[in-house]
């Protein structure tokens, strides 16, 4: 770790106020990124600006049939909500307990790693990013590798998820990590079915030939026969691109599998 | 004997209670006054020339106090760090061992070589200074892979073809005769993966000089203080030995990698004098990854000659063993005298030849790890023989049983070296087929197709030498030390005991296994007993411990004391007795005489020996302290069947092992508790090896797997409940008819698991680790 300063934030507004008079500033949420990339000196702010203690923004409610979660909503948090039991899964299986007792849905969304599994949750289940200062549909929100919609210093405040009809996320993890190497949320929602897709490529995306296919036959036998485009999967010591593009296939059926049991 | 706590009783490890309410002491636990903070610089290329550096930046950093390069060493007179095996090609000439400074001085060989360091008032302020050296390499191409090695760039000057050495053991004319009159050959081409040991506590060391006394003292991660304190006096002239203590603490496992001399431990130790201050190191995960020896590291064809009714008529193994970029301290002898020696397996093959060729990389030395060379020796032995019966179409237990070494033919004389002493594999096969519901195994394969998931059996039946080793055998061999151990019982003037030894542990649970042994013994309390270990300055030179030798050789070590105490307690009691020693038994803690109705308990005999009243002091010395030191007169020879059974989801290529059933013959168990945990960590680790780690470099020698986010090591989730029992064969030679458990299930199982993968698959080789994704390849090549 190099030495900076650690400033504690007491509101949005206190936040971003101290990200723009720094000339280096980052935020930190549940730190399990950020820490590391610090304790291993691949990075060096000058100043660590903690998001813990502003009021609410961990907060985690339901209405108007959507479930809106916090920022710094945690994953055990979010693994403990009921109305959206694969959203709940999905945070479940997170990293390990420890992971999932500090780090939190802002931090995965704004870090964008390739493998992290919100994502998926976000494209699958067709939510919203809300910022401190707009409103990013999760379409329009990852943009490429460790790369996403968000602005300098603009801050993720909660994100809301409209409750599917039905949904369910399979993962493959890698065996080391314990990201995903793919996952695949599928959901029947009321704008229609969709099939959020990460660890395949440079950043989550839907797969469009898939949600053809299940809208017309939520089966699993309704991937059989559809080709996925492998070519710009990524290719890393844990698995091939080829392997991936087989992968997010099995992951889509086991995910029909369960969401039709 | 105490039932609750005697031999054979699982008593609860002593040592638990402080290392699970965190109050075991660590090196890094302790800290010294005006204790100073040290980090290596270390080499981000695999391998360059090193023009020039400069610490003139460092020197400036805030808190640095003094950055030292490899020269300043060299000409203090610090030596190379030697490796203590000298193994000898097949033309006669000694293997090469090339220069290997501790701090680099002119080139870096690997990624991780240290060639610099800092000690500075903090941690933060070596770490600034760390950053802040210069230097200008000459970056040179790197050489990384095991299989092309010797026809790659020369590394060393003097090790052409990148070879340490070329080596062979056996009859090769008997062994050609034997494939001339073969009715099948079987062939395997098969590779053992690098592991990288990653021991939960990472390798670290405080090192102080005393000017007043002029003594050095070194506390460090030693699974073998005695061997660290004479190499770093006699070969890297660190010290005179006896101005050298070297403690080895509470140590978080070692599995081998703690066996060696490193350059941290030696360059904080030399500094400490110069710098006038105690200078501390500690690993950090990453360097963990780096610098620590690795293990395994082999590419192998194995041929093995039957004939049609698969009689094993003879064994041919050509290895090349990759080596690192130096030889680390034992090195040499793991894919040789290791690894060679034990090709017969726990069959009657009669003619065997193997060829080693160690070879030089740009990569981690690579060095003893949990099993050191017999793992490998058994996943060659163990995949060969389940090949061959697939080939000729005999049931692989079928065909074992046909070749096992019959329970009467012991003392058995290997072609390769080693005589076995004693065992019963057959007896052992039995049970653990019992165990492993093989009569249930059709149905489970049937009930496996029909959800569309692939089911298969392996196994494997292992040998392994350990209790090492026979002095004089190994030292004719090539080794420069003994192997001995040494032990000192110290009975306390109230009849408690304190026990010294040489061995070391690093998880072992010794504290308890020794106190049952001697309490045992003299029936005193278990509570009685104290077992100090892990420093030069209080117990006698001894060896440490790795190879499964600790209660082998450092147990009897302890009972060898143990018949002098008693001995002499008898001639304490004789003169109470007013008869002679020979008249007097000792049994259940009391000294007898059939003249006397009134025993006298030991504890009684102890104050005796320090309140010299009841006898002749001209013929007896007064005090109760006996010291032992025991040379084996064999190897032991632990062995075992293993069974493994999986099942592969094809669509993933998932590997879970459904059932895992080890049955091993230790010979006589002291504590079938830890026996049964040294078993069960001994599995995580080959099951770890069959399915999860690899070390990888990639083309140009950087570890592509430094971390845990690659480097996959085994979680309890990847492991099936095992079921675990033994047999007994008690070892012919040693005191106590033990054999050592420590390694075992690291031996036994890669080869049980990768069987049953292949079994599975129906193919003949699985590259290990047999990842979901190694896995999923070999089914979409064989579709
Ligand atoms: C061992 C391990 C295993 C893991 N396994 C998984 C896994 O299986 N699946 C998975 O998805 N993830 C996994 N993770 C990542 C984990 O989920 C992290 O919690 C997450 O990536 C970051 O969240 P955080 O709260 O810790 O963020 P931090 O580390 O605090 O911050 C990460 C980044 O996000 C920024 N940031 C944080 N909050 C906000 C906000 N509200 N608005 C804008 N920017 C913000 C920070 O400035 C920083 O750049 C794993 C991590 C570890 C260490």
């Amino acid at each position: 770790m190099y030495t900076f300063n650690f400033r504690r934030a007491s509101s949005l507004e206190d936040a971003q106020q101290i990200h723009q008079s720094s000339s280096d500033a980052v935020y930190v949420a549940g730190g399990m990124t950020l820490i590391p990339s610090l304790k291993l000196r691949l990075a060096n702010p000058d100043d660590v600006v903690d998001l813990s203690q502003i009021d609410g923004l961990g907060a985690i409610s339901s209405a108007d049939g959507a479930v809106s979660v916090g920022a710094m909503a945690r994953h055990c948090e979010v693994a403990a909500t009921t109305d959206i039991p694969a959203l709940a899964a999905l945070a479940n299986r997170i990293g390990d307990g420890q992971v999932r007792n500090r780090g939190t849905i802002g931090g995965s969304l704004a870090n964008n790693d390739p493998a992290a599994d919100y994502p998926a949750a976000v494209l699958g289940l067709g939510a919203t990013i809300h910022t401190n200062s707009r409103t990013i549909a999760g379409d329009d929100f990852f943009v490429d590798l460790f790369e996403t919609a968000l602005g300098d210093g603009e801050i993720i405040t909660r994100v809301d998820f409209p409750i599917p009809k039905r949904a369910a996320y399979a993962k493959f993890a890698n065996q080391a990590s314990k990201y995903a190497v793919v996952g695949v949320m599928v959901a029947e929602t009321d704008s229609g079915v969709r099939v959020g897709v990460t660890g395949a490529g440079a950043c989550a995306f839907r797969l469009t030939s898939f949600e053809d296919a299940l809208s017309a036959n939520m089966s699993a036998s309704a991937l059989d026969g559809i080709d996925v485009d492998s070519s710009d999967f990524n290719s890393d010591l844990h698995a091939s691109a080829a392997y991936r593009g087989s992968l997010v296939t099995v992951m889509a059926k086991q995910a029909v599998e369960q969401l039709t049991a | 004997m105490n039932a609750e706590t005697g031999i054979g009783a699982s008593v609860l490890r002593k040592e638990d209670a402080r290392f699970i309410t965190g109050k075991g002491q660590y090196t890094d636990d302790i800290s010294v006054f005006g204790q100073t903070h040290c980090v290596f610089v270390r080499s981000p290329h695999a391998r360059a020339k090193i023009n020039s550096i400069n610490t003139d930046a460092a020197m400036a950093v805030d808190g640095v106090i003094r950055v030292f390069t490899g020269s300043e060493l060299v000409e203090d007179g610090i030596g190379d760090l030697p490796c203590g095996w000298v193994v000898t090609s097949k033309d006669g000439s000694p293997m090469i061992a090339p220069p290997h400074p501790p701090i680099a001085t002119a080139v870096v060989n690997y990624v991780g070589e240290p060639y610099a360091f800092v000690v500075a008032e903090t941690l933060q302020a070596a770490r600034d200074g760390a950053e802040a050296v210069e230097a200008d390499f000459e970056i040179l191409e790197a050489v990384v892979e095991t299989a092309t090695a010797s026809s790659s760039a020369q590394i060393h000057e003097n090790a052409p073809n990148n070879q340490a050495y070329d080596w062979e053991l056996g009859d090769k004319e008997a062994t050609d005769a034997a494939f001339a009159n073969a009715d099948h050959v079987t062939t395997l081409d098969i590779t053992n993966n690098r592991l990288i040991p990653n021991a939960i506590e990472p390798r670290a060391a405080l090192g102080s000089f005393d000017a007043a006394s002029s003594t050095y003292t070194l506390y460090t991660t030693s699974q073998n203080p005695h061997v660290e304190r004479v190499v770093l006096a006699l070969f890297v002239n660190v010290a005179p030995e006896a101005n050298l203590r070297v403690i080895s603490p509470d140590v978080g496992g070692g599995f081998g990698s703690k066996i060696f001399v490193y350059a941290e431990e030696t360059a904080v130790i030399w500094a400490s004098a110069k710098v006038g201050r105690p200078i501390k190191w500690r690993a950090d995960r990453t360097e963990s990854f780096l610098a620590d020896a690795h293990g395994r590291d082999h590419v192998t064809k194995a041929e093995l000659a039957l004939s049609s009714d698969g009689e094993m008529l003879g064994l041919r193994v050509k290895t090349i063993a990759n080596m690192g970029a130096y030889l680390s301290t034992f090195s040499s002898s793991v894919p040789t005298y290791l690894y060679g020696t034990l090709m017969a397996g726990q069959y009657k093959t009669p003619a065997i030849y193997v060829e080693t060729q160690a070879v030089f990389t740009n990569t981690a030395p690579v060095d003893a790890y949990r099993g050191a060379g017999r793992p490998e020796a058994t996943y060659v032995v163990e995949r060969v023989v389940e090949t061959a019966a697939r080939e000729l179409n005999m049931d692989p237990v079928e065909l074992r049983r046909k070749n096992f070494i019959p329970p009467d033919a012991f003392p058995y004389q290997t072609p390769v070296a080693l005589e076995y002493d004693t065992g019963n594999y057959g007896a052992s096969m039995s049970m653990a087929l019992d165990l492993a519901d093989s009569d249930g195994y059709a149905a489970r394969k049937a009930t496996s197709e029909a959800n569309g998931k692939l089911r298969g059996r392996g196994y494997s039946c292992y040998i392994e030498a350990c209790g090492i080793a026979p002095s004089q055998l190994v030292i004719s061999l090539g080794a420069g030390v003994g192997l001995f151990e040494s032990a000192e019982v110290r009975v306390d003037v109230s009849g408690s005991v304190t026990v010294m030894t040489g061995s070391h542990s690093h998880g072992q649970g010794h504290e308890t296994t020794f106190a049952q042994l001697v309490s045992d013994r003299l029936g005193i309390p278990f509570e009685s007993v104290n077992v100090i270990h892990g420093d030069t300055g209080r117990s006698d030179y001894g060896l440490g411990t790795y190879g499964s030798r600790s209660i082998a050789v450092g147990g009897s070590a302890i009972d060898r004391a143990l018949d002098k105490i008693i001995a002499k307690g008898k001639k304490i009691a004789a003169h109470m007795f007013e008869t002679t020693d020979d008249q007097v038994e000792f049994a259940e803690g009391q000294f007898s005489y059939a003249g006397s109705n009134e025993p006298k308990p030991f504890a009684e005999i102890a104050g005796a020996a320090y309140i010299p009243a009841v006898y002749p002091l001209d013929e007896l010395e007064p005090g109760l302290s006996e010291k032992a030191f025991y040379d084996p007169q064999n190897f032991t020879y632990p062995a075992g069947s293993y069974v493994c059974e999986v099942e592969i989801d094809p669509s993933t290529g998932v590997t879970e092992i459904q059932k895992f059933v080890a049955v091993d013959d230790f010979g006589n168990v002291i504590n079938p508790m830890i026996v049964e945990g040294q078993v069960h960590g001994g599995l995580a680790q080959g099951i770890g090896q069959a399915l999860l780690e690899h070390g990888i470099y990639d083309a140009d020698g950087n570890l592509s797997t430094g971390s845990y986010m690659d480097y996959a090591m085994p979680r309890a989730a990847d492991l099936p409940d095992f079921e675990v029992d033994m047999t007994s064969t008690p070892c012919t030679h040693n005191p106590l008819g033990v054999k050592g458990c420590g390694e075992a299930g690291a031996i036994g199982s890669p080869a049980a698991v990768m069987n049953a993968i292949t079994d599975a698959l129906g193919v003949k080789d699985v590259p290990m680790p047999a990842t979901p994704h190694t896995v999923w390849e070999t089914i979409q090549q064989g579709a």
